[in-house]
Order: C-alpha cells, then structure tokens, then sequence
C-alpha cells in the first residue's frame, strides 16, 4: 500500500496535511487530514484577568478576529453581570457583519476563486490570486474593494483592521461618528451591487460544473446553526438548532448550555479534536456547521435581496438539506448579500450614533459563554474565574473544529473519487485541497489548542513506505 | 515606486507563516489596490495565498515569515526559507519576538496539552495526539532564535503602510529599518 501527503495544504487559513493511503491496487483506500499545530490557549490564559480575552483571543485568528474579540467580550458580560445597552450591541453586531463581507469576500475571490475561475487543473504556478487578477483584473479589482470596504467597516468601528479594541465587558469603549456612518453609507450599495454580482457568479458556475458539484464530496450530516426567534439566519445572537439530515430539527439549546450538548473527540492524528452532539454520540453525532449548515438549518432570511436568493437555494434540493461539499460556496455568498443588507440596516438605525455605550456591573458571577455564528460557524468561549476575576477554566469550540469530521470525510471521499495512485496528477491533488478549501477552515482557530496546521500530500504502500509526496 | 537598477528582472518573493494567526498575511492583503500594483515589480512564488507549497529551489530574493516557531515543522520551514532566500525579513510581533504564544513557555508543555486535549470540560475520553504524522511542540521562538533575520519588521500585525514601505525599500535595494510610524509594538 502507498501513501500520498500533500503538505502544506495551500489557499486555507493556517497549516495542514493531507495523507491519502493507497492498496496494493493503487486506489484510495483511506485519507486523513492532519491538523498539524497547536498554541495552548486555552492553559496559557489560565491566571490571567477576564477583562484581558478580547485583547488576547483575536490573535487567535486574523482573519476573524473580530468573531473573538465579540464572543470572548460576551463572556466577559456575564462574568460581570451586565447586559450592554441596544446601541454597544448595534456596533458590535455591525463590525461582525464587516467581517463576515471581508471574510466571505476574501475566500471566495482569493482563497477558492483560483479553482473556480482557473480551474482545479490550471497551472499550480498561476492558479492563485495573481493569476486571477492577470486573467479577469476588473472582477479581481472589484473583490479587493470588497474586501477592502468589509475591512473599513471593523477600521472605522474600532480603530484598526485586524486585532480591534473596541468591545469592553458590559458594552464597547467607543461611539461611531456621523462622518464615519455617512461615509460608509456612501459606498454601502456600489459594495452590494459587487456582492450581487458574485452571487450570479457563483450561481453561473454552479450551473455550469453541476455534474462536478453532485459527484464531489456529497454527503448526509446533521447541521448545527443559529437562528432568531422565527427560524430565521441569525449570525450574532439567538438560540442554537440542530437538524438531523433530513432537516428535522432534533434540539435546540441556549448558546451558554453548550456543554450538556455538545462533547469533543480526540483522534491520535490531529490536534484538532471532533465536536458531537452528545445525546446521539460519537461518530454518528457528528454534524456541519458554516454557511451550508446555516441555510439548511434557517427558514428564511430577514433581509429582502438575500432572502430571494434563498428561495432559490431552498429549491436546489426541494426544501430539504443541500449536502455537497461545494454548495458551501455559494451559501456563503448569500450570507455575504445578508451581512451587507444588515449592515445598512444598522448604519440607518437611530440608535447608532448614540452615546449610551456601557452597562455597570450589576451582581460578579465568575462564569460566563459567549456564542455566536463566525463566518466558518458556531463559535463558543467559555470562561471561569476566581473571586478576583483571574481566570481559572478557559475552554473554545471553534468554528473549524465543528467542521472537522465533515472535511476528514470530504478529502477521503474526494480522493476516492479522483485520485488514482497509478497515474497521479497535480490536478487530483489539488482536488482533495479544494475539498478542504470548500470548508474555508481557519486552522490558526482551530489550533489555539497548541500549533499551526501544514498540508501534506504523502503517497505510502501497505508497508507505510512513502512513494511520492506533493510538493509544488 | 519605482525600480532602480540594484534588480535587473522583478524581484522574487517568497512567504510562510509558522506559529501565528494569519493576520500578517492579512496585513499584506490590506494593502488593497496597492498590492496589485505591485504585482509589475515583484513575482510572488511560495506563499499561504498560492499553490507553490516551497520557495523555489534555485532561491528568491526576498522572503517573508511570519509567525513564532513553535514546533518541528515550523523548525524545517524557518530553515528552508532561511536557505533559499537572500533577506529574509521576520513579519510582525509574532516573528521578531515571539508574540502572544510564549506565554505558553510559562507552563509546563504536558499540563498545557493535557488541559487541551484531556481536561477540557467538553472533551470525552480524551488522550494527547502522539501520531508520527503530526510535529511536536517545542517551546516557543522568535524566529532569529533558530535563523539569520536580516530585517524586522514589529506589529500585530504591522500595518500595510508598514508592509509597503519594506517591500518598497527592498525594491530599491536598502535594507528597511522601521522607524516612525511604522515602529510599533501592538
């Protein structure tokens, strides 16, 4: 038997491997990905006060660090009792929709826009973002503005791009400027024609590759997202629903009671563990999370341009759960057309302006969970302290570890399908990455635990030696 | 910016992260508009962003790393950049001092992976991942720790505007220092 590893696994966040193990007849017989970091988080806060997270928690992760930053400052809340006022909560909620636009913006455009607009067997030395911009420069000029305008949102909000200072425990340290409102008013509908625009884009292509899309990474799973009061797309702050794979809800649960629902499994050949749901167990507990999980789970979307788009997406499987692996793409579009409609939303909200941006304290309870929906999904920071606030007990649940179990079996059934150990090619290769990539995981997040994550492509035989290893 | 004659052809660059966040890389992003202009001077190969998993053999000009070593890969990859490239430029908090991760240097290595993957209260049946496939921790470095750095550029991550004026000065063939606005430590 062989073994395939492609490492460093390109065009995610943060460093994986793949290895794929072949039988004596040369096809797939099991694949693992690898993730190969950890930074300890999680042990080396302990003792430090509560009030530091926000600060320390976005350098988890600098794609999203706006998602730990929010969800770390609603621990710190409830740790000292107090509830920010309507307009800390409009603020906070507007720079998480800056971020999801960037973060949706950036991968589809610069992360997975490559393969889709290059294709999966284009020349790995152009097959990135420079060959993008070489092949299409106005589309490419025009998501670099996107981004751009996600990131001037959370700038303008906190100060910075990346790593904010703005949310505080009980509310946010500063107010928005009616300068600033008006000038992201004055760019918020060129920035949503650019996401319409990708949204056609990624329908286009859909429609184009369907017999791709149904054969690559197709799969049935539970989904676990948030969702307001009426079913709806929630990405900061509701319930928590989880829907078996025939889109039945099976439980619904407070943010804060994660624990009695949610258990982690650990497998000896990555460092990020594999979240379930604990009534069913694992592995059959396992579940997707991130923008496909979000549509299948929500009724509908409260905002009018993307909630047409999620009829159409609803009709893609007749009203029950889309399930392959590359749909995810398009989903995150359309939550890219939410973030921004919401965005405007609360730019014209009243209360944005106002000054009233603090709660006191009001009773210290020493414990706290925050949750919300990052743009990779569900994210929990679980923080306990001393009587003094020094913290004692810090646990996370990120996005990408929900995610794990789904992209472990995404590669496997993708290498199944397309890679063939005797006539090996760059192309089957870099379809098992994109299989990866379809999850947009965000392995610095997934490695607060204690590293980073390479990507591999090994080949090995049944003996566990080694036959060829992708390195481009 | 213009190119004088210290570079004949467009310089070549290579990037890597080791131990971070990705938010260096995502600084470099943030230079927006400016970064695809000056895409006509200098030739990215290996980077997180494309699918050149390593600096090409017969070397780059510049490279780029981000990030603390942490653990053996990080070891192999600091090095091959250090190899293959003729400046090699430590990014952001992370790779010229170690950054945020060294606090774990304060803890015993077995108690910070048991808490990770045995103690946490969500955790069932756990047990610390020991497969040879995966590297082992190792205590946390700056990057010039373990290689030659030739310039340094602090931040966190550091601004674009501080990314553009090291690139640009590297273009004109100086070594960057940053100074000014372009010196913080945050």
């Amino acid at each position: 038997m062989e073994k395939i590893t492609i490492e460093p696994v390109t065009r995610i966040e943060g460093h994986a491997k793949v290895t794929i193990h072949l039988d004596d007849q040369g096809n797939v017989d099991r694949a693992y990905l690898h993730v190969n970091e950890w930074r300890g988080f999680e042990k080396f806060t302990e003792g430090r006060p509560f009030f530091e997270m926000p600060q320390i928690t976005p350098r988890i992760c600098g794609i999203c660090p706006v998602s730990h930053h929010l969800t770390s400052a609603m621990a710190c809340d409830q740790i000292i009792g107090a509830v920010p006022p309507r307009p800390a909560q409009l603020l906070r909620e507007l720079m998480h929709m800056g971020q999801f636009i960037q973060s949706h913006a950036m991968h589809f455009f610069e992360l997975a826009g490559p393969d889709l607009f290059l294709g999966f067997d284009a020349d790995p030395a152009v097959r990135n973002v420079v060959g993008l911009i070489e092949a299409n420069p106005d589309l490419a000029l025009k998501a670099v503005r996107l981004r751009a305008f996600g990131q001037d949102i959370i700038k303008r909000i906190s100060g910075r791009r990346i790593h904010p200072n703005h949310s505080i425990p009980g509310g946010v340290n500063a107010p928005l400027s009616e300068s600033d409102r008006e000038d992201l008013l004055g760019h918020i509908d060129e920035a949503t024609e650019v996401v319409r625009m990708a949204v056609q884009l990624a329908r286009g292509w859909f429609e184009e590759n369907k017999e791709l899309v149904e054969k690559f990474a197709v799969f049935p799973s539970g989904y676990l997202a948030m969702v307001d009061e009426e079913g709806a797309l929630q990405l900061f702050s509701g319930k928590l629903r989880l829907i078996d794979q025939a889109g039945k809800p099976q439980e619904e649960f407070k943010g804060s009671d994660y624990l009695e629902h949610i258990g982690e499994h650990v497998e000896d050949w990555s460092y990020l563990k594999f979240p379930f749901l604990r009534k069913i167990g694992w592995p059959q507990g396992t579940y997707r999370v991130g923008p496909l999980a979000r549509l299948n789970v929500a009724e509908k979307i409260q905002t009018p341009l993307a909630q047409e788009e999620f009829q159409y997406f609803k009709s893609l499987n007749e009203g029950q759960p889309v399930e392959g692996s590359l749909w995810y793409h398009y989903a995150r579009m359309i939550e890219a057309l939410y973030a921004i409609e919401r965005a405007k939303e609360i730019l014209l909200d009243p209360e944005v302006l106002s000054n009233n941006l603090r709660a006191e304290p009001d009773g210290f309870t020493g414990r706290g969970v925050g949750c919300l929906e990052a743009p990779r999904g569900t994210l929990f920071h679980d923080y306990q302290t001393d009587e003094h606030g020094m913290l004692t007990k810090v646990n996370m649940i990120v996005a990408t570890g929900h995610n794990n179990w789904a992209m472990s079996k995404a590669v496997e059934m993708v290498a199944k399908t397309f890679v063939d150990g005797n006539n090996l090619t760059e192309g089957m290769l870099n379809r098992v990455e994109a299989a990866i990539r379809a999850y947009d995981p965000c392995l610095s997040c997934s490695t607060h635990l204690i590293g980073s994550m390479p990507i591999q492509l090994r080949v090995v035989d049944s003996q566990g030696k080694e036959v060829k290893r992708a390195t481009r | 910016m213009t190119k004088n004659g210290l570079f004949s052809a467009q310089v070549t660059l290579a990037t890597d992260w080791l131990a971070d966040c990705a938010g260096c890389h995502m600084s470099l992003l943030d230079m927006d508009e400016k970064l695809v202009q000056l895409l006509d001077l200098v030739k990215i190969t290996s980077s997180p962003i494309t699918d050149l998993k390593h600096p090409p053999e017969g070397g780059v000009v510049v490279g780029i790393l981000s990030g603390a070593v942490n653990n053996t890969t990080n070891l192999e990859v600091a090095k091959m950049m250090r190899d293959r490239c003729k400046v090699l430029v430590a990014m952001g908090d992370c790779a010229v001092l170690g950054g945020i991760a060294t606090l774990r240097n304060f803890f015993d290595m077995d108690e910070a992976l048991k808490r990770a993957y045995v103690d946490t209260e969500s955790t069932v049946d756990g047990f610390v991942p020991q497969s040879p496939e995966l590297s082992r921790p190792i205590p946390v470095l700056p990057v010039d720790q373990v290689v030659k750095v030739d310039a340094y550029l602090p931040g966190c991550p550091p601004s674009p505007e501080a990314i553009y004026h090291l690139i640009g000065e590297l273009l004109i063939g100086r070594l960057p220092v940053a100074g000014g606005e372009y010196l913080k430590y945050d």
